[in-house]
């Protein structure tokens, strides 16, 4: 009875999951290893050509400068999020709720507007500019909508919410003896900081730089709309794939590499969790 | 952390609030804004409202998503209650199984959405509203799966021993013991799957079909936006952030435990 | 373990049935015909048209080609993806019997180089590409290609470039001298290494606001279709459309039908609607484009052609220019250009 019950339970979830989610990223995965017909379309000839293109240094290079803004922008999120989560942990305990609530409120306005909201701000006849001008700034501020750096704070901007409540977590988790105990022993709060919290609280920094990194290095809204067109993350790429170039085998190739970005990094951050917490049992 | 300087913490917070709701309340004075620019303001006007409620695009944009967002809610929180369910009444925790409910919630979205499209392409299913639902199933059945879990992990399961020892069916037990005891859990996981069917953009971009019938508010959104800066967005945006703060508020009074997401 | 999904599937098909139209599905860029066209359509010959609106060519490319054209009736695309429909099997073969109006093209619009006959598409909208500029912002008076390529430093930033690859190409094709359907591989070497440079003074790659970017003042010279220019001429009359010395392609936006169309008469009924001397002219007002519709032309306001010079370039002119092909296997080269383009610093 207990071991058929669950499977019972779990049958239209997974079977949902299996024909909507799994079958279909096989089947990214077979057409990565067939040809491109003229046209789009799908010549079913088998070869290793997409996947060797991937690595062509052209591709790899956008591979990389994607993976250098999601770092980039993951980094950035972690340590604003963290210095607020730990801001709000700090805060007395009845205070903390609400305000953790207003650190999550904008996570769930639409992403598209979010996005939106950064170009209203930054464009060069846009409301900071304007501002400036008020303030009697005469000469020419230098260029800030369509540049990478406006995808960076747009992108750390839209994921900065979670990375907040990621570390949050474990931070409220803390038991405040530890640090006076550090603190007793003589210890610097910079080394208490260092030696005994920071370790502590490594899950989530790691589960938020995670998020950060793998949402951001599929993105390819925002680079869209506040990067002008000027540059092109794996997003925009495996995007333009499939509704420009019409090379859905070379986009499914692609998609792979993402996968696999996504699951080495999952692997990772299970790993720095499973460190941290076996540190923490020790 | 009580030994924490108090004004650097303060500052802290107030600098990342800044950054974090400057934009969006720029949004929102401007879609009062008569004139609807940024660039100066005219006086206050509820008109762009009116112009976004005169719009029948967009009117008819938001059926759709309410159409895809209750269903795919509905089959979600159904699907993923009982899958938390199943998953923790087993013992034997199983890494696959981990991996297969939490993928959803990480895998990029422009991969699922063109697998998707592949797929459907591919077995000739003229796409719709219908595919949408499937799609957004898929990673919401995901998110409530893991609200529910958080619950039934404090979860005192001697109950359901105690059920089936007096001889309750397991699909009784399931109705009387376990489901009221979840409702806030499943409650605050359908709020949360309704909320992120509601924004979503990438799978509803590549997985709809052909023309309004098929098309969502994100998809409005993202086509008004290409074509410059409109105010109706303005009064949009307004509107939708209004509903999701309903929707986060009430989610936060059923779940008192923890935060969606968390 | 399958059940449960198509069961799901047939129950959602069935609720959400109801929100899809049975409708004549036209899918049109935004704004690119009357407002009112459809419903004056549906009121004249009684059917039930609804538009969709697609951003750019490739969306509605992407969505055709992964449904095989079915759940649209009839589309407006430039015309080397029209012949890409054509060479996929997705356009449909026309029937002149059902489009009398074909009548009213000019005669040069019936043989043009990408469809000679109107085999498989009809041309609803042509012109030109070429400099749309902000003649109060800019001392000197843009006159050529290079101008946008190479600009003066107080451009600097201040420019946009088409994002659509082959209009994009068009720009440094055009300013050496090179056909825009070239494929030899040192001049599309030359037109690459000459857009990564330009990219620097760049303040973006845009196709659907640059004209609302000259308004603002965003901008000040952009790369622009003549008509999209014009819109920025309806709100400030110091922005001037002006055809660089080395000259322009001559691109025609096509009507097709697609072969998978439910609505079939609906759909070549449109197609002939649309062809009317009153309706072709009543969309050339709207959009401020020029249609290859001689009766349609002949009606034309001439206070609308003095407000808007570039409506009146005459089709021997256009005729002039060559006009943009499918380059079939070099679609790729193009588009690894344009990536090698983005991927540059």
């Amino acid at each position: 009875m207990r071991d058929r019950r669950p499977l019972f339970l779990m049958t239209p979830a997974l079977a949902w999951l299996t024909a909507f989610m799994v079958v279909p990223c096989l089947l990214i995965l077979a057409l990565a290893f067939f040809r491109r017909g003229l046209y789009g379309g799908i010549d079913y000839t088998l070869t290793w050509e997409n996947i060797a293109l991937v690595f062509d240094p052209l591709y790899a290079g956008i591979f990389l400068k994607s993976a250098w803004i999601a770092g980039l922008s993951a980094l950035i999120a972690v340590i604003l999020g963290y210095a607020a989560a730990y801001a709000i942990a700090a805060m007395p305990r009845r205070h903390q709720p609400l305000l953790l609530f207003f650190a999550v409120l904008p996570f769930w306005s639409n992403y598209l507007v979010r996005t939106y909201a950064w170009i209203v701000l930054l464009n060069r006849e846009g409301l900071i500019v304007h501002l400036a001008r008020l303030l009697g700034f005469e000469g020419e501020l230098p260029r800030m909508l369509y540049t990478e750096t406006a995808v960076v704070i747009g992108l750390v901007y839209n994921y900065l919410p979670f990375v907040i409540l990621a570390c949050y977590a474990p931070l409220s988790r803390l038991n405040p003896e530890v640090t006076e105990a550090s603190r007793d022993l003589g210890a610097s709060p910079w080394t208490t900081f260092r030696r005994v919290v920071l370790p502590m609280t490594v899950p989530g920094i790691a589960t938020g730089f995670t998020f950060v990194f793998v949402l951001s290095i599929g993105n390819f809204v925002t680079p869209a709309l506040l990067g002008g067109g000027q540059f092109q993350m794996i997003g925009n790429l495996v995007y333009a794939q499939f509704l420009t170039a019409n090379d859905w085998p070379f986009g499914a190739a692609l998609s792979i590499f993402l996968i696999a970005i996504m699951m080495g990094l999952l692997t990772l951050q299970t790993f720095a969790s499973e460190k941290a917490s076996g540190g923490r049992n020790a | 952390m009580r030994n924490a300087p108090l004004p650097l913490m303060l500052a802290i917070l107030a600098g990342v609030f800044a950054f974090l709701y400057l934009p969006i309340s720029v949004l929102v004075a401007l879609s009062f804004n008569d004139g609807g620019l940024p660039t100066a303001w005219t006086g206050f006007s509820t008109k762009w409202y009116g112009a976004l409620f005169a719009n029948a695009d967009i009117m008819g944009a938001a059926l759709n998503t309410l159409i895809v967002a209750v269903i795919s809610t509905i089959l979600a929180t159904l699907f993923g209650t009982l899958l938390a369910v199943g998953v923790e009444i087993r013992r034997r925790k199983g890494r696959f199984l981990e991996t297969l409910i939490f993928a959803p919630m990480i895998i990029p979205d422009i991969v699922l959405a063109i697998a998707l499209l592949s797929f459907f392409s591919l077995l000739g299913v003229t796409m719709g509203l219908h595919t949408i639902i499937l799609a957004h199933v898929v990673f919401n059945l995901a998110f409530v799966c893991s609200v529910v879990r958080a619950r039934l992990k404090t979860f005192d399961w001697s109950i359901v021993e105690a059920s089936t020892d007096l001889g309750a069916p397991t699909f009784t037990t399931l109705r009387r013991v376990i489901i009221p005891v979840l409702s806030p859990a499943i409650i605050a996981g359908a709020l949360l799957a309704f909320t992120l069917s509601v924004d979503e953009f990438v799978i509803a971009f590549f997985t709809a079909g052909a023309g309004r019938a098929s098309t969502t508010l994100p998809m409005q959104i993202y086509a008004m936006i290409r074509f410059g800066v409109t105010p109706e967005i303005n009064a949009l945006a307004t509107i939708v952030m209004g509903i999701s703060v309903l929707a986060l508020t009430l989610s936060q009074r059923l779940n008192r435990g923890g935060l969606p997401g968390q | 373990m399958f059940r449960t999904p198509l069961t799901g599937l047939a129950l959602i098909a069935a609720l959400t049935s109801a929100a899809s139209a049975e409708d004549l599905v036209i899918s049109n860029w935004d704004g690119y015909m009357a407002p009112d066209a459809i419903d004056a359509f549906n009121t004249d010959t009684s059917n039930s048209a609804e538009l969709v609106l697609h951003g750019t060519n490739e969306e509605i490319m992407g969505k055709l080609i992964a449904s095989k054209g079915a759940g649209y009736d009839v589309v407006f695309v430039s015309s080397p993806f029209a012949e890409v429909l054509n060479k996929l099997g997705i356009a449909e073969t026309l029937d002149h019997a059902k489009l009398p109006n074909l009548a009213n093209l000019y005669d040069a619009a019936t043989q043009l180089k990408h469809d000679p006959g109107n085999a498989f598409s009809v041309p609803y909208a042509w012109g030109t590409t070429g400099l749309c500029y902000r003649s109060d912002l800019i001392d000197e008076t843009p006159d050529s290609w290079w101008d946008l390529l190479t600009p003066s430093d107080e451009l600097k930033d201040k420019i946009t470039m088409l994002a659509t690859d082959r209009w994009l190409l068009a720009a440094a094709q055009l300013a050496n001298g090179y056909s825009v359907n070239t494929t030899d591989p040192i001049e599309l070497d030359k037109v690459k290494n000459d857009l990564i440079s330009a990219k620097r003074t760049l303040l973006a790659y845009d196709d659907t606001t640059f004209y609302a970017k000259l308004v603002s003042g965003e901008a000040d010279l952009v790369q622009a279709w003549d008509g999209w220019c014009n819109y920025g001429i309806a709100e400030n009359a110091d922005i001037q459309y002006v055809i660089p010395e080395e000259g322009s392609d001559l691109w025609v936006d096509t009507m097709v039908i697609l072969k998978n169309s439910a609505h079939k008469d609906a759909a070549y009924a449109f197609v002939n609607w649309m062809l009317d001397a009153e309706h072709h002219r009543w969309a050339a007002e709207n959009i401020l484009y020029k249609v290859p519709n001689k009766a349609a032309m002949d009606g034309l306001d001439p206070a609308l052609l003095a407000q808007y010079p570039n409506m009146a370039i005459s089709p021997e002119e256009l005729l002039g220019y060559e006009q943009l092909l499918d380059v079939g296997e070099a679609q790729r080269a193009y588009s690894r250009i344009v990536s090698e383009i983005k991927a540059a610093d």
